[in-house]
């Protein structure tokens, strides 16, 4: 807020003033990161481990950096507007973290050329917007190795948030690999219509468990299935999105953690050395934006083995977790013997493996 | 398709849990209109409750300092809106949105350091004889105490407003002030102890929250609970057992269709979804036969003019 | 002892000096409240509230105010007519998104012709839908005598979950990858609300611009405001004085759904651009507080929209340049609202001080 940067942009129009501020807001020589953020960032789930990426940034530069972010932003005009208002601001790089502020960034974007965006799980990338997304269907196949050993029952219970193919393909992902290690396996899916009630994932929970479910995957954020668990006693969970070890090494056995710190890292320095490109980034075990948490002393030493064996595996991209022969929930071949799915049809997946019964609600 | 996975009796025993904060909130919120005061601040004074009984359950470990906690934060939000539309004779449907959007706010600066922690366990109570009882034993009587403190204030507040002289004190600021003014009764004293009464009951369903149903803390946890507790107060026709029924019945609709889904019902998901609400509104149709109508001074503002 | 002794007459000078003193309390206020967090309270409150007005880059806020005060104002002027009234229509939020849905249904059912009567048609379609969906607790209050807050309350949550079916099915975007949410509709030439953006200009801000006109010659000349007016005060008298308490209540849901779903409409058609599962935002819910802080008179929506939109657009500021959690502007919201409510005494009685004999 100098007075010089005022009296530059005094009386500017508005378009020709938003290119003109960003100009302005280079000159800084600590490079601004700016955070859109969904939710709160104590929502202990997705929001929380972006917060977390967010600070890993600052920890990395110091004083190199500034960060700024806003939390609880609604998508639509209003994370429009943050976004622009962080640009204006002199952000020189800005991470959107949520599905839906998709259009806004490109739209930001085509105003504030100079400023680099990166939107998270999205698919519509520019010059200067990237996209990134995490592979967690990998980790999923890991839960289904160890869901599959684990159940008495045979009924594996899976709490999903909304229909979308990020959730569609954690579910067979799971599915396939607990199948291969359990033919009579099942899975019993309730969908609860909301990413955040605490209230109504107990219930989920609770249900799922007393029709019979000792193993619970969920892919919603809080920890409420995993105290119902608890609860219940002689049920199994998996942490989701953050590592949940307040409730190991029962019920909670493992667990699958976002951890975009090094990739956050990573695109800030690209901005600092002035090597930002535009990529489409989909990362998972590997590159370590997936990361699996302990395995506890719950889990029996070969299963555990066999889980850290596929884990290896998949990090070093010796296996897929979707490898044919596999066919559609409808019977039609989808992948023959040895054939991998390609990224597009992953990324827009709509449809149930074999063997999962129910449908998938429209 | 097999409906036979499902089991009654633990699904009877998970609504009545599912119930309770509901049922809780409806109940002080019920006594604050049957005051003739409409207090739109449920979900706020819920998650101030849900955040006070948490951190003194956390901090001292005793779920029960915890639920004491919550009853006094939320009957102290709903101070803020005493002072509003009882000394400031403030528009009370404002105030009480106002006093929801205060107690989210609030309720997230107290808890940011609460995040991710586990609340010391509420114990399940293990009655000698009753808990043991085939069947009805643990569906009816293994829960903890919260729950059944619920059921005695319904009970309480019931025989309060039916068989005694406050109850109809209290009925009768809230049919008509003016005259109760006239008649010599303190209308504001006693609308303020109504309205305290509610935030506790309040403070108490948003901590059973955050302590036995969830349990944890996570910003805006309460999730718009507070509001279907305000529907069920006109759902029951502002009386006491019907706030049972109804809570019973929206939580019982809840459970059911989660139970549904995981039985693979072939029902549309998205209706399954939907029907907790559509059924309460179809059953107060039904109910609506019933022409017992909201106290007579709801929401109107009270200013003694002598 | 203090005693209230009510005006006369509302108290014109104070009327226009509360929301002064209001916002300076908040200011103190807040300015404490922020100090406890550790922030600079004077930079923090002129980032709220002077920033966005006059500001470095007030061109770009000054029309956001536009944008995000059209929607609150709209549907706060259609609910007013019915809080006049004594009718609760606390359902705005779902009149919102089926508006929304039924308007960008028809524009999306035109894709991807161009044509010059594809947007009247979605205005219309997104009037009809907010009407019919208010028109159910109306139909159900009329008929059965069924309490309307608790359906119109009820219908939000199966609003949303329409929303959310409708994303994933029916709207979805057909080259969206699978993705949930449908066209974006500024992508369609025919299908958009903007007027100019630069300027915050779309439809939905000319309709709100109208809709207070219409209101206020409604309330003040019409029969039908004097109608309105006196079943809010005396239902009674409004009976004997020819009143259809039935009809009265048609209209006033009617039109208060009719403004939500208008709403809507231009809100997906222009700012959000798009059906999403989360395309809701609680304008619904704000706009009760907006009707009220605004004395249910038109231009004092108008304003209070506006001061609402204000605190929306500072606090986001203030958050991201001072570091202020999003939770400590909603308490500073929170404030001001309760300053403004409570100060509003003034406006109609007048403070005394009087000797303990007489009370």
């Amino acid at each position: 807020m100098t007075i010089l940067r005022r009296t530059l942009l005094a009386g500017a129009a508005a378009v020709t003033a938003l290119g003109m501020a960003t100009a302005a807001g280079a000159q800084d020589d600590k490079t601004k990161v700016g955070f859109v953020f969904v939710g709160p960032v104590g929502d202990g789930g997705w929001t929380y481990e972006h917060n977390q990426g967010r600070l890993a940034v600052e920890e990395e530069f110091g004083d190199q950096v500034e960060t700024v972010f806003v939390e609880n932003v609604a998508e639509g005009p209003d994370s429009e507007r943050v976004m622009t208002q962080m640009a204006l601001n002199g952000a020189d790089l800005i991470f959107t973290t949520s599905f839906g502020y998709m259009d806004p960034t490109i739209n930001v974007a085509k105003k504030f050329p100079n400023v680099k965006f990166e939107h998270a799980t999205g698919y519509k990338t520019a010059e200067n917007v990237s996209t990134y997304s995490a592979r967690f269907y990998e980790g999923r196949a890991i839960q289904g190795l160890i869901a599959g050993s684990m159940t008495e029952s045979n009924i594996i219970g899976y709490i999903g948030s909304f229909p979308i193919p990020e959730v569609i393909r954690g579910i067979n992902s799971a599915y396939i690999q607990a199948k291969k290690v359990n033919p009579d396996v099942q899975f019993k899916i309730v969908w609860v219509y909301t990413w955040f009630d605490p209230a109504k994932e107990a219930d989920a929970a609770k249900v799922l468990i007393e029709q019979g479910a000792d193993v619970v995957l969920q892919h919603t954020d809080s920890t409420a299935p995993q105290a119902a668990a608890q609860n219940a006693g002689g049920v199994y969970t998996f942490g989701q999105a953050s590592d949940m070890y307040e409730y190991a090494p029962e019920p909670r056995i493992s667990s699958i953690i976002d951890n975009w710190a090094p990739y956050y890292i990573e695109r800030t320095k690209a901005v600092m050395d002035g090597t930002w490109e535009s990529v489409s980034r989909w990362d998972g075990i590997g590159a370590g934006m997936v990361g699996i948490g302990e395995i506890t002393s719950a889990v029996p030493d070969d299963v555990k083995a066999a889980a850290l064996e596929m884990k290896e595996k998949i990090a070093s991209g010796e296996m897929h977790p979707f490898t044919g022969p596999l066919k559609k929930q409808d019977g039609s071949d989808w992948l023959a013997e040895g054939e991998t799915a390609d990224d597009g049809t992953l990324a827009g997946m709509n449809f149930y493996v074999e063997g999962i019964e129910g449908e998938i609600p429209q | 398709m097999d409906l036979s996975q499902i089991n009654p009796i633990l699904l009877v025993a998970s609504l009545m849990v599912a119930a309770t904060p509901i049922l809780l909130a409806a109940i002080g919120e019920l006594v604050v209109e049957r005051a003739g005061v409409l207090n739109l601040g449920v979900e706020g004074m819920m998650i101030t409750g849900a955040i006070c009984g948490f951190a003194v359950a956390v901090e001292t470990g005793s779920p029960w300092l915890g639920f004491l906690a919550a009853a006094i934060g939320g009957a102290a939000l709903s101070f803020l809106f005493v002072i509003l539309t009882q000394f400031a004779l403030a528009n009370q449907v404002a105030s009480g949105l106002a006093l929801t959007l205060f107690g989210l706010g609030l309720s997230s600066l107290l808890g940011q350091s609460y995040v991710g922690i586990k609340p010391p366990p509420t114990p399940d109570l293990h009655i000698p004889l009753l808990s043991d009882i085939p069947i009805l034993g643990p569906v009816v009587f293994s829960h903890d105490l919260i729950l059944y403190l619920g059921i005695a204030i319904v009970a309480g507040v019931w025989a309060l407003l039916k068989f005694t002289r406050a109850g109809l004190i209290l009925r009768a600021v809230g049919e008509n002030h003016d005259a109760a003014h006239a008649l010599g009764y303190k209308v504001v004293r006693i609308r303020v102890m109504a309205i305290l009464f509610g935030g506790a009951c309040a403070g108490l369903g948003g901590a059973y929250i955050s302590l036995v149903r969830v349990p944890q803390w996570t910003e805006g946890m309460t999730a718009g609970v507070g509001w279907i507790a305000l529907a069920l107060v006109v759902f029951a026709s502002w009386k006491p057992w019907r706030v049972l029924l109804g809570a019973y019945l929206f939580g019982g609709i809840t459970v059911l269709q989660l139970n549904l889904q995981a039985a693979g019902v072939a029902i549309p998901v998205e209706y399954l979804a939907m029907s907790p609400y559509v059924i309460t509104i179809v059953v107060l149709v039904i109910l609506s036969a019933d022409k017992s109508r909201a106290p007579g001074s709801l929401g109107r503002i009270f200013h003694a003019t002598s | 002892m203090i005693v209230l002794e009510k005006r006369p007459q509302a108290s014109q000078l104070w009327s226009l000096a509360t929301p002064v003193v209001a916002v300076l309390a908040t200011m103190v206020f807040g300015g404490l409240l922020f100090a406890l967090l550790g922030t600079q309270p004077v930079e923090a409150i002129r980032t709220i509230f002077w920033d966005p007005l006059f500001g470095e880059f007030a061109f770009y806020y000054r029309p956001q105010l536009l944008v995000k005060g059209a929607p609150l104002v709209l549907i706060a002027i259609g609910l007013s007519l019915g809080f006049k009234a004594g009718i609760w229509n606390i359902g705005a939020e779902g009149q919102y998104i089926i508006g929304a849905l039924t308007g960008a249904g028809v524009g999306l059912a035109f894709y991807p012709l161009e044509a010059w009567y594809i947007f009247p048609l979605m205005v219309i379609a997104g009037a009809l839908g907010g009407w019919a969906w208010a028109m159910i607790p109306g139909v159900l209050k009329v008929r059965f005598g069924t309490n309307e807050i608790l359906v119109s309350l009820m219908l939000v949550y199966v609003a949303e979950q329409l929303l959310a079916s409708m994303s994933l099915g029916l709207l979805k975007n057909p080259q969206g990858f699978g993705f949930p949410g449908s066209r974006n509709l500024n992508e369609y030439e025919s299908a958009n609300s903007w007027i100019n953006q630069n300027a915050g200009l779309h439809w939905g801000v000319v309709a709100a611009t109208i809709a207070v006109i219409f209101a206020y010659v409604l309330l003040n000349r019409h029969m039908l405001g004097f109608h309105i007016r006196l079943t809010g005060d005396a239902p009674r008298a409004a009976r004997f004085a020819g009143v259809s308490p039935g009809r009265l209540v048609l209209f006033c849901l009617g039109a208060s759904g009719m403004l939500a779903g208008l709403a809507g409409l231009f809100e997906v058609a222009g700012p959000a651009g798009q059906v999403s599962i989360d395309f809701n935002t609680g304008y619904g819910f704000t706009a009760i507080i907006v009707a009220f802080l605004g004395r249910l008179h038109p231009i004092g929506i108008l304003l209070a929209g506006l001061l609402m939109a204000l605190t929306y657009i500072g606090g986001e500021i203030a958050q991201s340049q001072m570091g202020l959690p999003a939770a400590a502007i909603q308490v500073f919201q929170g404030m001001l609202l309760f300053f403004l409510l409570a100060l509003d005494l003034l406006t109609n009685y007048r403070i005394r001080l009087k000797s303990r004999e007489v009370a």
